[in-house]
């Protein structure tokens, strides 16, 4: 790893000013993907702005029908949490599933909704769920956040705070893990409101997406029968861990089981 | 890059020192302390035999920078033993041959005691679920999860919970 300076600021306006007046700064989460590309040398920031310190971003509340949780809450947090787990049951299986016991209690959920890695369980979750990122500056619309692989709309020393999520009547998450590193190879978000069903799929393209006949299909008819084949294999990823036309066919499965549940 | 001063407890001893920002936990452990019972094995938060307890929970020391730590405390392997007698834990391990190079142990059992401290009853499926983030090549870990059960039952006799 290449040297750099370290800072723990007590609240966001330090962290912010912090960020502004350094070379080349990153926020620091848990650090669960940020110190290993550090360490791989992928990345070399110039100073590590670690946002553990501000105390009330590790919060989770209940105010009417909305849970805001804290960028910074850990997954196991999430997983163990009381309200979590009365009010969004399935959320403690996709937080419990993320990673490893060790890696869940250091990795966050704004970290891992920064990081935008398409493979990743909490933003098909995020997608499907009607909900709001919360930043120092403005709050964005949960289908604006992820703009491509590794890329979101957030600015420059912007910082995610919260993220605030409507009570849905029916959420499930299912994937399908890379058995080595558990990142999905598909997953899939089903959240279900009075008036509309979303489905997301992660793993399988380079942003996690909205499954649109999926989503309309569910929404006039909630039930275990779903249109199959409904997104092209052309649109999908293909490596070694699976073919697109592979990734089409868990999209299928994994809405099913899903469904079940 | 500045240097940092920062305050960890490692083993109920407060170390003051002056450190790069860079250095992560498992080198700090084992170079600067030589507190060499957390091994490093793949350096890529994978096998766990890094492992040490932070708040009675198993992290894995080479992912986290110590300045992440500045403040806190955190107990490795070395801690277990008390006046010559071995943590329920490490004599469960023990008794039951849930080691055989050793390599992967140290993890292990801090993983194992970190299960313990959440669930005090954990069977089968619970305990190997836990142990997603701890490999062993040797003994196809059959003797590690009678060991576990084994250590969680002496663990809760002992009220270690």
């Amino acid at each position: 790893m290449y040297q750099f300076n370290f800072h723990s600021p007590k609240n966001i306006d330090d962290a912010i000013n912090l960020y502004k007046s350094c070379e080349d700064p990153k926020f620091l989460a848990g650090g669960m993907t940020l110190l290993a590309s550090m360490k791989q040398r992928l990345i070399a920031p110039s100073d590590l702005i670690d946002l553990r310190s501000i105390k009330k971003l590790s919060e989770i509340t209940l105010e009417n029908n909305t849970i805001s949780i804290g960028s910074l809450c850990s997954h196991y947090k999430i997983a163990s949490n009381a309200i979590i787990s009365s009010k969004i049951s399935n959320m403690v299986k996709l937080a419990s599933g993320i990673g490893d016991p060790a890696v869940r209690k250091i990795g966050t959920i704004g970290g891992s909704l920064a990081n935008s890695d398409p493979a990743a369980d909490w933003p098909a979750a995020i997608l499907a769920l009607s909900c709001n990122i919360i930043t120092n500056i403005r709050t964005i619309k949960n289908n604006e956040l992820f703009t491509n692989m590794f890329e979101t709309c957030l600015e420059e020393s912007e910082v995610i705070t919260g993220i605030n999520i409507e009570i849905p009547e029916y959420f499930n998450y299912v994937k399908f893990p890379n058995p080595a590193s558990r990142y999905a190879v598909v997953g899939v978000a089903i959240a279900k409101y009075e008036n509309k069903v979303s489905v997301a799929i992660s793993g399988a393209s380079h942003t996690p997406f909205i499954a649109k006949e999926l989503s309309e299909s569910l929404t006039s008819n909630f039930s275990g029968t779903i249109p199959l084949n409904t997104i092209s294999s052309e649109e999908l990823n293909e490596d070694i861990h699976a073919t697109a036309e592979y990734r089409a066919n868990l999209i299928d499965v994994l809405t099913k089981e899903a469904l079940k549940s | 890059m500045h240097e940092m001063s920062i305050k960890i407890t490692v083993n109920d001893k407060v170390i003051e020192k002056d450190i790069k920002p860079n250095l992560l936990l498992i080198d700090f452990l084992r170079d600067e302390l030589s507190l060499t019972g957390s091994h490093v094995g793949c350096d890529t938060s994978q096998c766990g035999a890094c492992m040490v307890l932070y708040n009675d929970s198993a992290i894995k020391a080479c992912s986290i920078l110590v300045a992440q730590l500045n403040g806190q405390k955190i107990n490795t392997i070395e801690s277990l033993e008390k006046d010559g007698v071995l943590h329920p834990m490490q004599e469960a391990f023990r008794n039951n041959h849930g080691l055989q190079c050793g390599f992967c142990t140290p993890g292990m059992i801090i993983s194992a005691i970190s299960l313990v401290k959440e669930d005090n009853n954990p069977d089968e499926e619970t305990i190997r679920k836990y142990l997603e983030g701890n490999l062993c090549r040797c003994t196809g870990y059959q003797n590690i999860v009678k060991s576990i059960e084994a250590g969680a039952i002496k663990m809760r006799e002992l009220g270690d919970i």
